[in-house]
């Protein structure tokens, strides 16, 4: 009902949607975020007027589609979430900022900026917020190990994973 | 009075700075608030925070499912059951594991233990900031009960690791049983004595009516959950909403403010309080025969005696530390109430190890950045008071 509904509100977008969980996950193209998340937050009908969360994921692997920024919405009056989902390229990570929709996204997109390096345009006060001031990099990419790179036991295909190609590990932070 | 304060603010031109902490006896907890004052009234305050953060979702992609729990424990250390079962639930729901019932009511007796010594370490801390250390000395005594409590289930008390994906690592012990039925029985007169000491006393209603208010379209706006959300009169409670670990069985009601300030918040956690003696109650009498941890071999460790003696106890045991388990790819959110609101947790499987995403939604992380527009304009007292009836934890907040 909600995707019809939206389909019909935005004919262009392919919503490409999947449930995962139990919970809508839908993808709109970042220059569409802000009406598609208003149209969703005013119509009477939806009222998804609650923003639960927001966060990034890393895909090193998926050009053009490096970052996923994830919205999760809700709806009281429903009981109803959904899941958003937009990808910006690693060349230019650039979404629009939320905080005119619903105040709680300030702090949420410094959090998104300060650990992924998302810009967030139109954001009053984009500061890193839990890291210090002088930072220059962003550590929750997957380009910052956590651990010395240089420890061959922890190799991350013993873990039942390939590692992630055309990830050049920075080696100015694994000095020791 | 009213005119007093007009004149006031219009005598002085020039306002003053003043740091309220970050290392502050009044502010429980390592949080910087820059204010502008104008003689004691506040103009402006910015909060700087992540003077305790400690990169919980980096560290949580280099850890195997079971070895987060101990992080989810330094969240909200005030009520870290709910955050330890919270994560196990999560992972539950990834794997697809079925709890037994007798593994829900557990979860529900721990969780609502979890939440009253939340909510008592925070309403009588608002007392304490009021002037009142009576009431706070005698709840640290109750908290305390519980406390034992956890420590007899998990051998822990503050930062507990408590349960296992699957279940408990240990059945109910019947030193445990004692000591929870002895709670029951003593803790409400107790409780109402401390809730006598301060619900109607005037001194505390002048200090918090009005202090620090929120409308319920603002809360809503900044994403407001728990006790605070419900003060504004929104009653919204995720254990309704969506109910999990059983919930829906047991009957209770959820408290609504009206105002949305200090008062109705503190009124809100004592209601929480008494309703979740009823909820533990409940589970209580009802609580089913049966095995403390579902049959999931390959999530539940074996115990130590088996490892020794069988097999296919060693196996597993070597699989699950190993990270050998298979973990199904996918994405879930999950949440459950905390102490302080919606504890999300929002994690990524690409069938490793560990996760390839955990995002948590830490519910002061939210609300906290409505605090300058909640203390504008009040006076640097209630700014202490508000905070405090806030339940703003520094282990969450900065995560």
């Amino acid at each position: 009902m909600l995707l019809e509904q939206l389909s019909r509100q935005f004919p262009d977008i392919n919503w490409a949607p999947s449930e995962s969980y139990g919970m809508l996950t839908i993808e709109v193209p970042v220059d569409q975020l802000v009406p598609v998340i208003a149209y969703l937050k005013d119509d009477p009908t939806l009222q998804m007027n609650f923003l639960t969360d927001l966060t990034a994921v890393h895909y090193p692997d998926d050009k053009n589609r490096e970052f996923a920024l994830v919205y999760h919405l809700h709806s009281f009056i429903h009981n109803l979430r959904l899941r958003i989902k937009s990808f910006v390229p690693a060349s230019k990570p650039e979404a629009p900022s939320l905080t005119g929709l619903y105040a709680a996204a300030n702090w949420m997109e410094r959090e998104t900026y300060d650990f992924f390096g998302i810009q967030f345009t139109g954001h009053p006060d984009l500061r890193r917020i839990l890291n210090v001031d002088d930072m220059d990099y962003f550590p929750l990419r997957k380009e910052y190990p956590l651990e010395d790179a240089s420890r061959k036991d922890k190799d991350d295909r013993y873990f039942g994973r390939q590692g992630h190609e055309g990830v050049e590990f920075d080696k100015r932070i694994d000095r020791q | 009075m009213e005119s007093y304060f007009k004149s006031y603010d219009s005598v002085d031109g020039e306002l003053a700075t003043v740091n309220l902490g970050p290392t502050h006896p009044a502010t429980h907890g390592v949080f910087q608030n820059i204010l502008k004052m104008d003689g004691e009234r506040i103009v402006s305050a910015e909060p700087t925070i992540g003077y305790i953060h400690r990169a919980f979702e980096k560290l949580a992609e280099r850890r195997p499912y079971y070895q987060i729990t101990p992080i989810t424990d330094r969240l909200n250390y005030c009520s870290s059951p709910i955050n330890n079962i919270g994560w196990h639930m999560t992972v539950e729901k990834l794997a697809g594991i079925e709890v037994p019932k007798r593994v829900q009511y557990m979860r529900v007796i721990i969780m609502e233990l979890a939440r009253i010594a939340d909510h008592l370490i925070c309403n009588s801390v608002i007392g304490v900031d009021t002037g009142a250390l009576t009431g706070f000395t005698y709840m640290f005594q109750e908290r305390e009960r519980i406390y034992e409590m956890y420590e007899e289930l998990c051998g822990a008390r503050l930062t507990t690791n408590i349960g296992r994906i699957g279940g408990f690592e240990r059945d109910f012990s019947p030193e445990f049983i004692k000591k929870l039925k002895s709670f029951l029985k003593e803790f409400p007169a107790r409780f109402e004595e401390f809730n006598s000491l301060l619900e109607r006393n005037r001194i505390f209603m002048d200090r918090t009516i009005h202090a620090g208010p929120i409308s319920a379209e603002r809360a809503l706006n900044y994403g407001f959950t728990g006790p605070n959300l419900r003060a504004t009169g929104v009653d919204y409670d995720v254990r309704v909403m969506q109910p999990y670990s059983g919930y829906e069985d047991f009957d209770f009601i959820i408290p609504v403010g009206l105002n949305g300030d200090t008062y109705d918040r503190f009124m809100v956690r004592q209601e929480e309080i008494r309703q979740s003696l009823r909820i533990i109650n409940q589970a209580f009498d009802n609580l089913p025969k049966g095995s403390h941890h579902a049959d999931v071999p390959a999530y539940y460790l074996p115990d130590k005696e088996e490892v020794y003696s069988n097999m296919e106890a060693l196996i597993y045991h070597f699989k699950i530390v190993m990270g050998e388990v298979p973990i199904p790819k996918g994405e879930v959110y999950f949440c459950v109430e905390g102490g302080n609101g919606e504890l999300g947790y929002y994690l990524i499987s690409d069938g490793g190890r560990q996760p390839y995403r955990l995002h948590f939604r830490r519910p002061c992380f939210i609300y906290y950045q409505a605090y300058p527009e909640m203390i504008q304009g009040a006076l640097l007292s209630d700014a202490v008071l508000t905070m405090s009836s806030m339940n703003v934890i520094a282990g969450e907040l900065d995560a």
